[in-house]
């Protein structure tokens, strides 16, 4: 069973009189523990792509499966648990909460999703994500303080404290050097391979996809290549006659 | 979350940013001084025109007998005699109402010094509970004392007018005054009163102990008082109680004395002891009708008188003063209360402005908070805790300041001023309930952000 399926999903936007089509029938499997790079050209389709992944949106018609079971019928609440629990974000401007520290940052989502932890464990598992990233001496810097790279491994750490099966990265290097974009996606590549964690990357770099096992082309609100991919997870699973594979050079 | 993160995310919040939540919380914090201030001014004002109007006499409780008829005549109010100082002793134990009570007896006689004599409107025997009952105070000299109402001692205390008129002048102190060929000490004066509501001069009295009163001046009996008593019986039950008043001894009597049979068939109920009325102080104004309900069931207790039947006294209330008290107290409280209000309601809309631009300002902040798993009544508890925590933290700054100024006026400009724990109270809750009221369309607004756009939101 794959991790993530989505199953002929469309979107459409509807401005006054007029339907205007992103997604057109998008069919999607990831399996556990893949590094999938979705790429497109601007206006392809792939931050409403990601938004549908990430819960935040619902698709027009099609089916969104999720370890089993269907997400796309879920109410507000259930999504926002899956959000919580399953998925974590990392986006292009980073979004750490300002005046507030590393620290505080990445305990955000637990703030949401872990009634039962006290505030020392709390500050603890935020603590240990941020070791993970290797940022445990910054972490009482508040954003100002910290540089691109920094504040974006403070969101990393921050999608990451709820220990999710997946974290989606919408253009994560966007506003980075690529030094600094070198050091996250290798950050990404090391999660990917250290912790088992399903990571699904946003970009329109062509460097950045270098880094993910398995490239996912959209064009015009349609997968033209890499929609069925055979992840170490799957890879027991003999991928259908369609399956086009497509792995990074 | 439990309240204690939801407290400690929302005080985090507004620590962010100190002097926005200062300035916002500025509009409660006036309001909410205003309000105590006021309160505690307009109580102290009320408490002042309250203690000038029971002054007057507002609180004041007449304790009467009923009436006594026979065969259909009515003897009109008074014409028993129920009332015993027992009454007026249980009264004062066991009416919490009560401030005090003082049995009254009454006389009319003439009062002579030297050359001159007078009558005065009032002659009152009573206890020294009297002054306190009556809000009297003593322009010289002491009230006789609870010894003196013990021992009928002869020792009276006079009003202003009664001095003017039998001393001219001369201070009445240690002098002694006639009343019925009984001399009486003059131990001191009362403070000048001047007319009652009625018009009548309260300075034309004097105060004598009411056993004096009873049995040296009056000469009271069972028969003269009750006349329905009187009217079928003659003097011979208690005719001799007051023998000190009579001139001549040996008088012979009018009547004819009953035969022992006659007695026997008439049996009296034998009183030596009453009183003409009892005079009680409620504890204030707003406690007369408490006191007023006290009182009738203590006394029919005490008169063994049976449910559904009629008391054989009433209680009688200044109820035209009482009413211009309770109506000028409640303007007064209307007004106070109503400028209170505007001004919470300005410092809630205050907060709700703030608050609005705090959601559009922070955006993104909800569309993150959303993205990892935020949902909307999580959002909006968020915001309102956030809108209640500003007014709760104005509220007790204002009650602070407000507290604070009151106290200021007081000791500046010397104005009576009332702690009002109820203004503190109700001004905690208005402040909280502006916040929740006006901090909710700020916190609902947010919570019903659509999270993609909150995130793209710059």
């Amino acid at each position: 069973m794959e991790l993530i399926e989505l199953k002929e999903i469309c979107k459409s936007y509807f401005l006054g009189e007029m339907t205007v089509p992103v997604l057109r029938g998008v069919s999607l499997q990831v399996a556990q523990g893949e590094l999938v790079a979705l790429m497109g050209a601007s206006g392809s389709g792939k931050s409403t792509l990601m938004n549908i992944l990430g819960c935040l949106d619902r698709p027009t018609s099609g089916e969104y499966w999720m370890e089993g079971r269907e997400v796309s019928v879920l109410s507000a609440d259930q999504r926002a648990w899956l959000r919580n629990r399953k998925l974590g974000f990392v986006f292009q401007s980073f979004n750490l909460l300002p005046r507030t520290s590393a620290l505080e940052n990445v305990a955000l989502p637990l703030a949401y999703g872990a009634a039962n932890l006290t505030q020392r464990e709390t500050a603890e598992r935020a603590g240990e994500m941020l070791r993970l990233v290797g940022l445990q001496d910054r972490m009482s810097h508040e954003p100002s303080q910290l540089s691109g790279g920094q504040q974006q491994r403070v969101a990393i750490a921050r999608a990451m404290v709820n220990r999710p099966q997946v974290i989606l990265a919408d253009e994560p290097t966007g506003n980075l050097d690529s030094r600094t974009s070198e050091d996250i996606l290798d950050l990404f590549q090391r999660l990917n391979q250290e912790s088992g964690i399903t990571i699904i990357l946003v970009t329109h770099d062509a460097e950045v996809s270098r880094h993910a096992r398995r490239v996912v082309h959209i064009q015009d609100g349609l997968i033209v290549q890499g929609a069925y991919g055979r992840g170490p997870a799957a890879a027991a699973q003999p991928p259908g006659a369609e399956l086009t594979l497509t792995e990074a050079p | 979350m439990n309240a204690f993160r939801i407290l400690l995310t929302a005080s985090k919040a507004l620590r962010k940013n100190p002097m926005r939540a200062l300035l916002t919380t500025l509009g409660i914090v006036i309001g909410v001084a205003a309000v105590i201030a006021m309160m505690e001014i307009g109580a102290g004002s009320s408490q002042a025109l309250q203690d000038a109007i029971s002054s007057m006499g507002a609180n004041v409780l007449m304790v009467v007998p009923g009436t006594a008829s026979s065969g259909g005549i009515s003897f009109g109010a008074g014409s028993v005699t129920t009332l015993s100082p027992a009454d007026c002793e249980a009264m004062i134990k066991q009416c919490p109402a009560l401030r005090g009570a003082a049995p009254q007896v009454r006389a009319r006689t003439q009062v002579v010094y030297g050359n001159r004599n007078w009558v005065p409107f009032w002659m009152t025997g009573t206890t020294p509970a009297y002054l306190e009952v009556a809000n009297w105070t003593m322009a010289e000299g002491e009230v006789f004392t609870e010894r003196d109402v013990l021992a009928a001692n002869k020792v009276c205390v006079l009003g202003q007018t009664l001095v003017r008129e039998l001393f001219q002048g001369e201070s009445p102190v240690g002098k002694e005054i006639r009343l019925k060929n009984v001399s009486f000490k003059v131990v001191g004066v009362l403070a000048g009163k001047g007319a009652n509501m009625m018009g009548m001069d309260q300075d034309d009295i004097l105060l004598a102990p009411w056993t004096t009163i009873k049995n040296r001046v009056t000469g009271s009996t069972l028969q003269s008082t009750n006349q329905s008593a009187s009217s079928s019986s003659s003097q011979d039950t208690s005719g001799s109680i007051n023998t000190l008043s009579q001139l001549y001894p040996g008088q012979a009597s009018l009547y004819p004395e009953k035969s022992a049979a006659q007695i026997a068939d008439n049996p009296m109920p034998v009183r030596f002891e009453n009183v003409d009325r009892i005079m009680a102080a409620a504890r204030n104004a707003g406690q007369v009708q408490e006191a007023i309900a006290q009182i009738t069931d203590l006394l029919r207790e005490r008169h063994r008188i049976r449910p559904g039947e009629p008391s054989d006294f009433s209680v009688r209330d200044m109820t035209e003063m009482t009413d211009t008290l309770t109506s000028t107290t409640q303007l007064m409280t209307n007004l106070l209360l109503s400028v209170a209000m505007i001004s919470l309601v300005v410092g809630g809309v205050g907060i709700m402005n703030i608050m609005l631009v705090s959601v559009t300002e922070r955006t993104r902040e909800i569309g993150l908070r959303m993205a990892v798993g935020a949902r909307g009544r999580d959002i909006l508890r968020q915001f309102l805790v956030e809108a209640v925590v500003l007014c709760l933290a104005g509220g007790a700054m204002g009650i602070l300041l407000g507290h604070g100024g009151s106290q200021l006026v007081q000791a500046v400009l010397r104005w009576p001023v009332a702690t009002s724990p109820a203004a503190i109270i109700a001004s905690v809750a208005v402040s909280a309930s502006v916040g929740i009221v006006f901090g909710f369309y700020p916190a609902w607004r947010a919570s019903r952000l659509d999270p993609i756009e909150a995130l793209r939101y710059e």
